[in-house]
């Protein structure tokens, strides 16, 4: 599959008063075809410019967006306005038109490609449909609920027939049955309408729900790329690994005690490891924690366990785990 | 009162709506269109452009600072040319207008100034126009906000018009003025006054019940 978007060498500074910011720093990436695309970073980290350049809401200081092989700052203000249409947006704060009905603002991006009115409100309604909002046609946002507000986002998102749809943080002021629906919704526009669909977050959990890649912000520059199986059981950047692995609220038991980070994939998790490790070694461990989620149906997860007291013991716990080919890692050093 | 009197205030009652309602259509089909220019252009905006923000926000500014007494006089000439004469109704219409427009200005670019920035971005995000953006997204949103600033405006026009009586204007102020100033009728005095209070509450009043229906959040 094609890409749709390529990032070459992105920089995106803000002068302020003589002053510099440098919001991204050489940041290159390609988005497939089909596929739904993760951009994680903390607050602040660059993430919410970035997916902007994608639309060119943002310009960029140096470097080449291209949407389809198209470089965006060669467009004219016309043919960029024409590209939007098949590039929709939704937004954390949902965007709607409040002194407008939901048919009118699912028709807007409708009524900007000049599609005539029973055509256009006909379209609008078939997308309520997508997203179980018909019903609510006649009712103003301001009665609707977060989800609700979003779904209609959605629609209207959709009615343009776009290629591509950016969340930028979308589901980040719902609840978390809320984010389950909307996440579940854009799976399922995925699946079925083919479109890509580029998410911005600062929730791991969001894109392990449904990201097929993902891509790491930290500080204005890409710390890390990649399927979001291979991000999430090997992280290699310190930004990563500090996303995957929230810092670990338990202390040893004993104050020299050296804490380890097994994380296993999903071809080990079914593994009495523990338990094998007793049985062949005769070595105790300490769990201090355990944490296992699904990512696309595999489950993926890490455990914190404190290690024997003496060294040598602890050299064959470690030695246990990575012969059985788990990742060991100390706690405490994210290098 | 007199039963002269009693329609003379009756004639000017409807003397007081008819400057007040031409007027502030005038002043609105001046000063919105102005309003919108100063909001658009403003940095930061739509359709950016620092000179004429500044020639138009200087201009407006100075008409502003110009008290309305002084305006009427000041535009004696103009009325004269643009109306055939410089007393009466209609002639007040025209210094109506001029004071109000700048008003309404910037009211109006107030109102806009409210419009959440998102809203914008999700029209340029669609590929709106800024024109089209201004017309079927910022100015709707903000129409509840433009109703309560056009009744404050109005009422303003109806004060206006009250003292365009000074120097010849019609309506309650000039009847205020020629009875209950220069002969002492304290009684048509304070009718006048008790009936552009009335205008103005329900001017006011409507306006606001106007905006409240519209408003949906």
């Amino acid at each position: 599959m094609g890409n749709i978007f390529e990032l070459e060498h992105i920089t995106k500074i803000y002068r302020n008063d003589g002053r510099e910011f440098k919001a991204l720093n050489d940041v290159s990436l390609e988005v497939c075809e089909g596929e739904i695309f993760g951009i994680i970073g903390m607050s602040g980290a660059g993430k919410s410019t970035l997916v902007r350049t994608l639309n060119r809401l943002e310009e960029v200081t140096e470097g080449v967006v291209r949407f389809r092989g198209k470089d965006l700052a060669s467009l004219s203000d016309r043919d960029l306005r024409f590209e939007r249409r098949s590039i929709s947006m939704i937004f954390q704060g949902f965007n709607l038109l409040n002194q407008r009905t939901v048919l009118s603002n699912v028709e807007q991006p409708l009524r900007i490609a000049g599609v005539k009115g029973p055509e256009r409100k006909a379209k609008a309604r078939e997308m309520l449909e997508v997203v179980g909002l018909l019903e609510k046609e006649n009712e103003y946002p301001s009665r609707l609920s977060g989800g609700q507000k979003q779904r209609v986002a959605i629609a209207r998102a959709l009615a343009s027939e776009p290629s591509v749809l950016l969340c930028d943080e979308a589901t980040s002021a719902l609840d978390p049955r809320m984010t389950g629906e909307i996440l579940d919704l854009l799976k399922k526009i995925n699946e079925e309408r083919r479109l890509t669909i580029v998410i911005i977050t600062h929730e791991m959990s969001v894109v392990e729900k449904i990201c097929d890649r993902v891509a790491i912000i930290d500080e204005g520059e890409l710390a890390e790329i990649g399927d979001v199986k291979e991000v999430f059981s090997d992280p290699k950047s310190r930004a990563a690994k500090k996303l995957v692995f929230p810092s670990n609220p338990f202390d040893p038991s004993d104050p020299d005690g050296r804490l380890i980070r097994i994380v296993f994939d999903g071809t080990k998790s079914d593994e009495p490891f523990i338990a094998n490790l007793v049985e062949q070694t005769g070595l105790k461990v300490n769990i201090i924690s355990a944490n296992t989620k699904s990512v696309g149906g595999i489950g993926y997860g890490q455990m914190i366990v404190e290690l024997p007291k003496s060294p040598e013991d602890s050299k064959k716990v470690i030695d246990f785990f990575r012969s059985g080919g788990l990742k060991v890692t100390e706690v405490g050093s994210y290098e | 009162m007199s039963n002269y009197i009693i329609g003379e205030i009756l004639n000017g009652i409807l003397e007081t709506a008819i400057m007040t309602i031409f007027s502030s259509l005038f002043a609105y089909i001046i000063g919105l269109p102005v309003g919108v220019l100063l909001y658009a252009t403003s940095k930061g905006r739509l359709l950016e452009n620092s000179k004429i923000n500044l020639i138009l926000g200087a201009v407006v500014n100075i008409m502003r600072s110009l008290p309305f007494l002084i305006l009427l006089v000041l535009l004696i000439p103009v009325t004269r040319f643009i109306t055939g004469s410089s007393i009466g109704t209609t002639a007040t219409i025209v210094p109506l207008t001029v004071g109000a427009a700048p008003i309404v200005a910037r009211m109006v670019e107030s109102s806009l100034c409210e419009v959440s920035p998102g809203i914008i971005e999700a029209a340029r995000s669609m590929g709106a126009s800024p024109l089209y953006t201004i017309i079927h997204f910022i100015i709707p949103e903000a129409t509840p906000s433009l109703l309560q600033g056009g009744a404050i405006n109005v009422a303003t026009i109806l004060g206006y018009s009250a003292m365009a009586g000074v120097i010849g204007g019609g309506g309650l102020g000039a009847i205020a003025m020629n009875y209950g100033y220069y002969r002492y009728q304290k009684a048509v005095l304070w009718t006048t006054v008790a009936l552009l209070v009335v205008m103005v509450m329900v001017i006011q009043g409507s306006g606001t019940l106007l905006a409240k229906k519209k408003r949906k959040t």
